[in-house]
């Protein structure tokens, strides 16, 4: 084991699957010679050359649209939308065309694409720079989501996707590039799709959440630890498919539950993960189950105390982690 | 050519007979469009080349190996139509072994993978040309923008085919075109643009072999503009007398391809009424079979709905 940035582990699950496997290719704008405006594909176009790494025309619906193609014909496409908020002129193509290619020719054809995207606030990005979008594809059967919080997971999800006959969503918070480091597993490692991870055991309370606020919600559980309170965090890690089991013991092993998420709250993962434990779980809940997420506006203002208003913190997710320990 | 343009028209004018019979729900017409369409592909390899078609595009698929039975088979949604199993509406062709991609209705999104599959093949060192076909209207599109540039900056065997019909639904090409042709377009995407008479189905096969050859000699792609008309409303579900005189209609009628072409090989000499007559009766037997064979055909079980989502 080795500890890794974030970023790094992404590159790394990038240029190891490409060395193994000559039919992935990158392609995005600015990926090549500038290696990404966050520095992800950075290097890689001297090992592999402009063809692998393939700079594209600043268009996201041909950026998509053409990877669905050379998917459909047997590559391994890694398309890369520069901001999550640019994904939106290519909505088209991932939801009327890549989550139904294989519907609706019953498995003839297939998208085995995988779409990568930095999301998330926190950094002076605006409204344009800052979004989390993962909700908006999340009603979309036939698509895949994940959302690594750790470098480790971040390798090992990336590597999955890239083995992943169908379409994956791999939402990288921009946030965690280089902020976020921990022991990655070397050698051929992978993390499946679809299954939660228990990023910290406890007994009296239990936080469900992913992404940067992972990080946010073990600050705060150490924090309530000091006072005796013991946090269960489950990192959801993918978000669609949701891990129903892992979500559902979680909640019955503490019955308090708080969902956690920097998106929107009206219509959010979290209402999905509620709704799941309300329909399985009530009878084995002591409290209301709890959500606590980004605000419903539009998006992210630019202007610091704006911008600290709307993003969540350690501090806020301990206060509503308190509120629901003393239900 | 001549054989599968007239098995196209025998087929569209079955399908919107069973449709105006109730027997079938829904029917795309490419009465009026054969000659670009057969143009086209029979200046293609189906060994060699994918289609990325459009809708309208039954000759296509006929010269790329379906049959009347397949044709048939997804005008009654039965299970065993190789499109989509009856999924999709007709119209919405597929067939991974026949080199056919599958399209959606929102129009324009499947030119994007077209260029992908050029894309694809150049980076495994394979040789082919991808066909993707389109109309006026969609040319207005952002995927039609977007992938052509894409194909023109990158220098991909790409053929964009505009079957120009002139009219998107109800809206004339005068209110659909900011400029004269679709192909005038193509200077702003560095490749040559191409205006053929669609009704000329000779004339379509010279401007598409001269595309293939482009493509397979590594000059890029192309885009050609054929200009035809169709004959039919839009779907079995529109009424165009609300857009457009039936003296227009009646006027168009006298261009169409199928008669151009059948006076042209009978005035050279190697077509006559008797082979008319003779391919009539043979091909409206295959029609026959084909439609009394998927009318019996079974549909499919209902459970099947919630197959195919994701790999298993």
């Amino acid at each position: 084991m080795a500890v890794k940035l974030y970023i790094d582990a992404i590159r790394e699950a990038m240029q190891e699957e490409m060395r193994q496997n000559p039919n992935v290719f990158v392609l995005g704008e600015d990926v090549g010679l500038r290696g990404g405006v966050f520095r992800v594909t950075q290097g890689m176009i001297e090992e592999f050359g402009p063809e692998r790494v393939m700079d594209t025309p600043l268009a996201e619906s041909a950026i998509v649209g053409v990877a669905i193609g050379a998917a459909a014909y047997g590559m391994r496409p890694i398309a890369e939308i520069q901001f999550a908020d640019f994904i939106m002129p290519a909505v088209n193509q991932i939801i009327s065309e890549a989550a139904k290619l294989r519907y609706r020719t019953q498995g003839d054809w297939h998208c085995p694409l995988v779409i990568r995207a930095p999301y998330g606030g926190g950094v002076h990005g605006a409204l344009y720079h800052s979004q989390s979008v993962e909700a908006l594809f999340y009603h979309v059967p036939g698509l895949k989501i994940v959302t690594p919080a750790t470098a480790a997971d971040a390798k090992g999800l990336l590597r999955a996707a890239l083995r992943d006959p169908d379409p994956v969503l791999y939402f990288e918070h921009k946030g965690m590039y280089r902020a976020i480091r921990d022991d990655v597993p070397e050698g051929d490692f992978t993390v499946p799709i679809g299954k939660a991870r228990v990023a910290r055991e406890g007994d009296d309370l239990t936080v469900i959440t992913y992404g940067l606020m992972v990080h946010h919600t073990l600050t705060a559980a150490e924090r309530l630890a000091a006072d005796g309170i013991s946090t269960h965090v489950i990192d959801l890690r993918s978000i669609l498919p949701l891990d129903r089991e892992a979500i559902l013991e979680a909640a019955r092993r503490t019955g308090k539950v708080l969902i956690v998420h920097e998106d929107n709250k009206t219509g959010g993962i979290g209402a999905e993960v509620s709704a799941l434990i309300a329909e399985e779980a009530l009878f084995d809940l002591d409290a209301p189950i709890a959500r606590l997420c980004g605000p419903d506006v539009p998006a992210m203002p630019f202007s610091a105390p704006l911008e600290a208003f709307y993003m969540l913190n350690s501090t806020k997710i301990e206060d509503a982690m308190r509120k629901l320990a003393a239900f | 050519m001549y054989r599968t343009m007239v098995l196209t028209r025998l087929l569209d004018e079955r399908m919107w007979l069973l449709n105006r019979a109730g027997k079938i729900p829904f029917v795309v017409s490419c009465k009026g469009q054969e000659g670009s369409q057969i143009g086209a592909a029979f200046a293609l390899d189906p060994a060699r080349d994918y289609v990325a078609p459009y809708y309208r595009d039954f000759g296509v698929v006929l010269r790329f190996g379906m049959s009347a039975r397949d044709i048939m088979l997804s005008a009654y949604a039965k299970a065993e139509d190789p499109n989509s199993g009856g999924r999709q509406m007709p119209g919405h062709f597929s067939s991974r072994t026949r080199h056919i991609l599958s399209g959606s209705s929102p129009v324009s999104t499947q030119i994007p993978h077209a260029v992908g599959i050029a894309l694809a093949a150049r980076m495994r060192g394979e040789k082919l040309v991808t066909y993707t076909s389109f109309g006026e209207g969609s040319s207005n599109q952002g995927d039609f923008h977007e992938a052509a540039n894409f194909a023109g900056v990158h220098k991909l065997p790409v053929i964009f085919f505009c079957e120009n019909n002139l009219y998107a639904i109800s809206v004339p090409q005068n209110r659909q075109l900011g400029c004269a042709h679709v192909s005038d377009r193509a200077i702003g995407y560095g490749m040559p643009g191409v205006l053929v008479d669609g009704n000329d189905v000779l004339a379509v096969y010279e401007a598409v072999s001269q595309a293939v050859l482009r493509g397979l000699n590594g000059e890029g792609p192309t885009l050609i503009e054929a200009v035809s008309y169709r004959i039919n409303p839009h779907s079995s579900d529109d009424d165009d007398r609300s857009y457009r005189s039936r003296d227009e209609v009646e006027e168009a009628k006298k261009n169409d391809a199928l008669e151009v072409f059948r006076d042209e090989l009978m005035r050279c000499g190697v077509w006559s009424k008797e082979d008319e007559e003779a391919l009539r009766k043979e091909l409206q037997r295959v029609v026959d079979e084909a439609t009394e064979y998927a009318q019996k055909a079974p549909l499919a079980e209902p459970e099947t709905t919630l197959d195919h989502v994701y790999a298993k």
